[in-house]
C-alpha cells in the first residue's frame, strides 16, 4: 500500500520552544491515522504544516510522493480543534464560499451542500445565520465544510469533543464510510481511547518528538506481555516452569480470576491444557495492551521518572 | 486570483446587506446637508436677536446721538454719565454690557470701560471697540475741519479679480471656491480612511475570535486573506460615497426647494448686500457687486479642472485607503481584541491627523509651498496633501505622477509588512504583543 503522505525529518521551532523535533511518519493511503499524544506535544504544528498554514524549518513533506505545494490545498480537508464559523453569515452561503475557497465551481459547490444538508437533516437551518444554531449543529456545518470538496486526505483535529453521543456516532459512521469511499483520515487526540478502535496506523508524539508508530495490531503485538486472564471456577494452583501467574483472586462462591504470563516459547493452548485438568474454565483470553497503556509505558522509557506524572 | 476575487465578494456583500450599512447610506447625506445648510439657518436666526449694550457717556463721545444701524447685531441705549448710577441701573436691567466713556482728549484717549455680566463674546467685544475707533475717528476728523460726508465719498471698495496665467491662457479662479473643493476632498478621505480602515481591523478581530481563519488559513494564503479583505471593504467605502453624493446633492436640491429661493446663497448674498450698504455704496452698486461675486462663485466652479481632481480624487481616496488599510489588517492580526488595539492604533493615526491639521492651515494658504510639496510626495500623506494641493493648479504632471508612483509603492511596501504581521499573528491566541516582536515577525521565515 502506497503512502497518501510522508513527512521527513520536519523540524519546527518557535520562538521559546521547539515544537517538533525531527518527526517523520509514513500516512498509508485509504487508512485512518491516528496522531496521538499529550497536549503540547506538537501535533497542532504537525498539523499547521500538512495543512500549509505555515511552513517547516526543516524537513519535507511528500503528498502523494510530490512536494506539498498549493495544488495541494484543494485535496486536504482540516477540521481544527477551535472550531469557528463567521456568526452572522447564513449557513447555505457559508458552505457555498468555504468550498469555493477550496476550489470547488459553484455548481458543484450547491448541488453538494444539497446533498449534505439532507443527509445531516439541516434543511430547515439553511436559511438561518451561525448565531442562531445550536452547538452540535455547528459542528455539523462544520464537518461537511471540511469534506465538502471531497478531499482525499482528511484532517480531525479532536473531532469528537463538543458533540454529544448520537452525533459522534453520526460522524463516526461518516468517517468510515469516508475511508470507504478512498479517503485517508488522519485524528488527531490526545484522548487516545476515543479513536484507538478506529484507527488502522498511529504516531504516538511526546515533547516534539516520534516516540512510537506503525499499524495499530503491529504495535500491539510488540507490546503484548503474552499474558492471559482466566475465569472460571475451582481451586486453581499454578505450580509449572512455563506459566507466571501475575495476579489472583478468589471470588464468592468458588469463583476465580488469574492474570497468567506465559513463558517464551510457550503457547496458550498449553496453558489452556493445564488449566482444564483442575478447573472449569469461564473465560480466556489474551490480555492486550491498549493504545493508552502502551503510549504510558513508552513515554516512561523515554524519559526521566520525575517528567512523567505531567506528561501523562 | 479567484480566492482573493471570492474573498472580495464575501467582504462585499455580508457588509452592503448589513442594516448598519443601510443606515449610515441614508443618515450620511442628512448630516451631511446639515453640515452645510444649518450654519445658513443659524445665521438667519441668530441676526434677529440683538444684544444690548447700556452706554453711560460723561465724556460726550456720542454727543448725545448713539449710532444705530438696522443690520448691525448690537443696539445702544442710553444711561446717565454717572458710573455709579449706571452700574446700578446696568445691573437691574438685562443689557449684555456697559460702555462707559470717562472726559477724555480726543489726542489720546484712555479711560474707556466695558463692564459685562460675565465675561463677554469676543464678537461683542470687538464690534463695541469698532464702534468707538469710528466715533473717535469722526470726531477727530470733525475737528479737523473734514465733513464726513465728503469722507464716505472717498470711501473704495475693490475686489480683486484673481486670474490664473497657464499655459493654456488665462483662467479666473476663486479661491474661495478652490479651497472648498480641497478642503472638502480632504475631509472626505480622512474619513473614509478612519471608517474603513477601523472595519478592516474588526474584520480581522472577527475572523480571529470566531476562529473561523484556521479553515481559510487552510484554503488560502494569507496575502490573499487580506488582499481580498482590504479590497472588498475598499469596495463597500466606494459605494456608500457614491450613495451619500448622489443623495447629498437630491437632499440638497430638495431642501433648497422647499425654502423658496435657495437659502444659502440668499443670505450669503444679504450679507454681501449689507456689508456694501455700511460701507456707503448705493443699493445699485451693491446689486451689481453681488453679481460679479456669484459670478466669479460659478466661474471658479467651471474653470477648476474637473476630470483632473475627479480622478486623483479617485485615485488617492483608493490609494490612501488601502495603504491605511492594509496597516489597519496588520493591528487586527496582531491583538486579540479591540481594546488591545490602540498602543498600535496611535503611531498610524498620526500622520493622517498631522496631515490633515496641516492641510487646513499651511498648505491651504500655500498649497506649493514646501511643506505641501514634501507632504503630497511622502506616501502616508499624500492622499490628503495631493488633493488639497490639486484644485489649486500648480502641480506638474512630473510631481502627480511621481507623487502616485511612491503611493503605489507605498501601498505594495505595507501590503507586504501587513501580510507579514498578519501570517503569525493571525493564530496566534492569548498573547499582548510588543513592538519588539512585531518586528521580528517580519522576517520570520515560514
Amino acid at each position: 500500500m502506497s503512502n497518501i503522505l510522508q513527512a521527513i525529518d520536519v523540524h519546527k521551532a518557535y520562538e521559546s520552544h521547539v515544537a517538533l523535533n525531527g518527526v517523520s511518519l509514513d500516512i498509508p493511503e485509504r487508512s485512518i491515522f491516528g496522531l496521538l499524544g499529550p497536549n503540547g506535544a506538537g501535533k497542532t504544528s504537525l498539523i499547521r504544516i500538512i495543512t500549509q498554514i505555515t511552513g517547516a524549518d526543516s524537513g519535507e513533506i511528500r503528498f502523494r510522493g510530490e512536494r506539498l505545494n498549493p495544488r495541494h490545498i484543494a485535496q486536504i480537508g482540516y477540521l481544527p480543534e477551535e472550531r469557528g464559523l463567521y456568526k452572522k453569515m447564513k449557513i447555505g452561503e457559508q458552505l457555498l464560499y468555504l468550498a469555493q475557497l477550496k476550489g470547488l465551481s459553484k455548481a458543484d459547490a450547491t448541488q453538494r451542500i444539497k446533498a449534505w444538508i439532507d443527509r445531516f437533516d439541516l434543511r430547515p437551518w439553511v436559511g438561518k445565520n451561525v448565531e442562531d444554531l445550536s452547538k452540535g449543529m455547528q459542528q455539523k456545518v462544520q464537518f461537511i465544510a471540511t469534506v465538502l470538496h471531497e478531499p482525499s486526505l482528511i484532517i480531525l483535529d479532536e473531532p469528537f469533543s463538543g458533540f454529544d453521543p448520537i452525533n459522534a456516532n453520526l460522524i463516526k459512521d461518516e468517517i468510515l464510510e469516508l475511508r470507504e469511499k478512498g479517503a485517508t483520515i488522519i485524528f488527531s487526540t490526545h484522548r487516545m481511547e476515543s479513536v484507538e478502535e478506529m484507527c488502522d496506523s498511529i504516531a504516538l508524539i511526546n515533547r516534539s518528538r516520534k516516540v512510537l508508530d506503525g499499524p495499530v495490531g503491529k504495535i500491539k503485538d510488540t507490546f503484548k506481555t503474552n499474558t492471559y486472564e482466566v475465569e472460571g471456577k475451582g481451586r486453581l494452583m499454578v505450580i509449572h516452569p512455563d506459566f507466571e501467574v501475575l495476579e489472583h483472586k478468589e471470588r464468592e462462591n468458588g469463583f476465580f480470576y488469574d492474570r497468567i504470563r506465559l513463558h517464551e516459547g510457550v503457547t496458550p493452548n498449553d496453558l489452556l491444557r493445564y488449566l482444564i485438568g483442575q478447573v472449569e474454565v469461564h473465560a480466556f483470553r489474551e490480555q492486550i495492551p491498549s493504545i493508552n497503556e502502551i503510549f504510558i509505558r513508552r513515554v516512561r522509557e523515554t524519559m526521566p521518572e520525575s517528567l512523567v506524572e505531567e506528561n501523562v | 486570483m479567484d480566492k482573493i476575487w471570492l474573498i472580495v465578494q464575501r467582504e462585499y456583500i455580508t457588509r452592503v446587506r448589513k442594516k448598519s450599512f443601510l443606515i449610515m447610506t441614508f443618515v450620511g447625506p442628512l448630516l451631511m446637508s446639515a453640515l452645510f445648510v444649518v450654519p445658513a439657518l443659524l445665521t438667519q436666526m441668530g441676526s434677529d436677536e440683538k444684544k444690548i449694550v447700556t452706554v453711560a457717556d460723561a465724556g460726550g463721545l456720542f454727543a448725545g446721538q448713539l449710532p444705530e444701524n438696522e443690520k448691525s447685531d448690537i443696539r445702544y441705549v442710553h444711561a446717565p454719565p454717572d458710573l455709579e448710577t449706571a452700574k446700578a441701573e446696568f445691573k437691574k436691567s438685562k443689557n449684555s454690557a456697559l460702555l462707559y466713556i470717562p472726559p477724555f482728549d480726543l489726542a489720546n484717549p484712555t479711560g474707556i470701560k466695558l463692564f459685562g455680566r460675565e465675561n463677554l463674546s469676543l464678537t461683542l467685544q470687538l464690534g463695541i471697540e469698532r464702534m468707538v475707533n469710528r466715533q473717535v475717528e469722526a470726531a477727530r476728523l470733525r475737528k479737523s475741519g473734514i465733513d464726513q460726508q465728503v469722507l464716505d465719498n472717498l470711501k473704495a471698495d475693490i475686489d480683486v479679480a484673481t486670474v490664473n496665467l497657464s499655459a493654456e491662457g488665462e483662467k479666473s479662479s476663486n479661491s474661495m471656491v478652490t479651497s472648498g473643493v480641497a478642503y472638502f476632498m480632504a475631509f472626505l478621505i480622512y474619513l473614509f480612511i478612519f471608517l474603513y480602515g477601523v472595519q478592516i481591523m474588526r474584520g480581522v478581530i472577527e475572523e480571529k475570535t470566531s476562529r473561523i481563519v484556521e479553515v481559510i488559513m487552510s484554503s488560502v494564503k494569507p496575502f490573499q486573506l487580506m488582499m481580498g479583505k482590504v479590497l472588498g471593504i475598499a469596495a463597500v467605502g466606494l459605494t456608500q460615497l457614491l450613495l451619500w453624493v448622489a443623495l447629498s446633492s437630491i437632499v440638497i436640491t430638495g431642501v433648497s426647494a422647499a425654502m423658496g429661493l435657495d437659502t444659502v446663497t440668499t443670505s450669503r448674498t444679504e450679507q454681501i448686500q449689507t456689508a456694501a450698504q455700511s460701507a456707503g455704496a448705493t443699493p445699485a452698486e451693491t446689486e451689481k457687486k453681488t453679481a460679479v461675486l456669484l459670478q466669479s462663485v460659478s466661474e471658479g466652479f467651471a474653470n477648476l479642472n474637473l476630470p483632473l481632481i475627479i480622478g486623483s480624487f479617485l485615485f488617492y481616496f483608493l490609494g490612501g485607503y488601502l495603504l491605511y488599510g492594509a496597516l489597519f489588517g496588520a493591528i487586527g492580526a496582531a491583538v486579540d481584541n479591540e481594546t488591545d488595539t490602540q498602543q498600535f492604533m496611535l503611531p498610524i493615526t498620526m500622520p493622517l491627523i498631522l496631515t490633515f491639521i496641516v492641510a487646513q492651515s499651511v498648505m491651504i494658504r500655500d498649497p506649493n509651498g514646501p511643506i505641501a510639496f514634501w507632504m503630497s510626495m511622502i506616501p502616508f500623506t499624500s492622499p490628503i496633501a495631493m488633493v488639497i494641493r490639486i484644485p489649486f493648479g500648480g502641480v506638474t504632471a512630473g510631481q502627480l505622477l511621481l507623487s502616485m508612483a511612491l503611493l503605489i509603492v507605498g501601498f505594495i511596501g505595507t501590503i507586504w509588512i501587513a501580510a507579514r504581521i498578519y501570517r503569525v499573528g493571525i493564530l496566534l491566541y492569548g498573547k499582548k504583543v510588543t513592538y519588539k516582536e512585531l518586528s521580528r515577525w517580519m522576517f520570520y521565515k515560514g
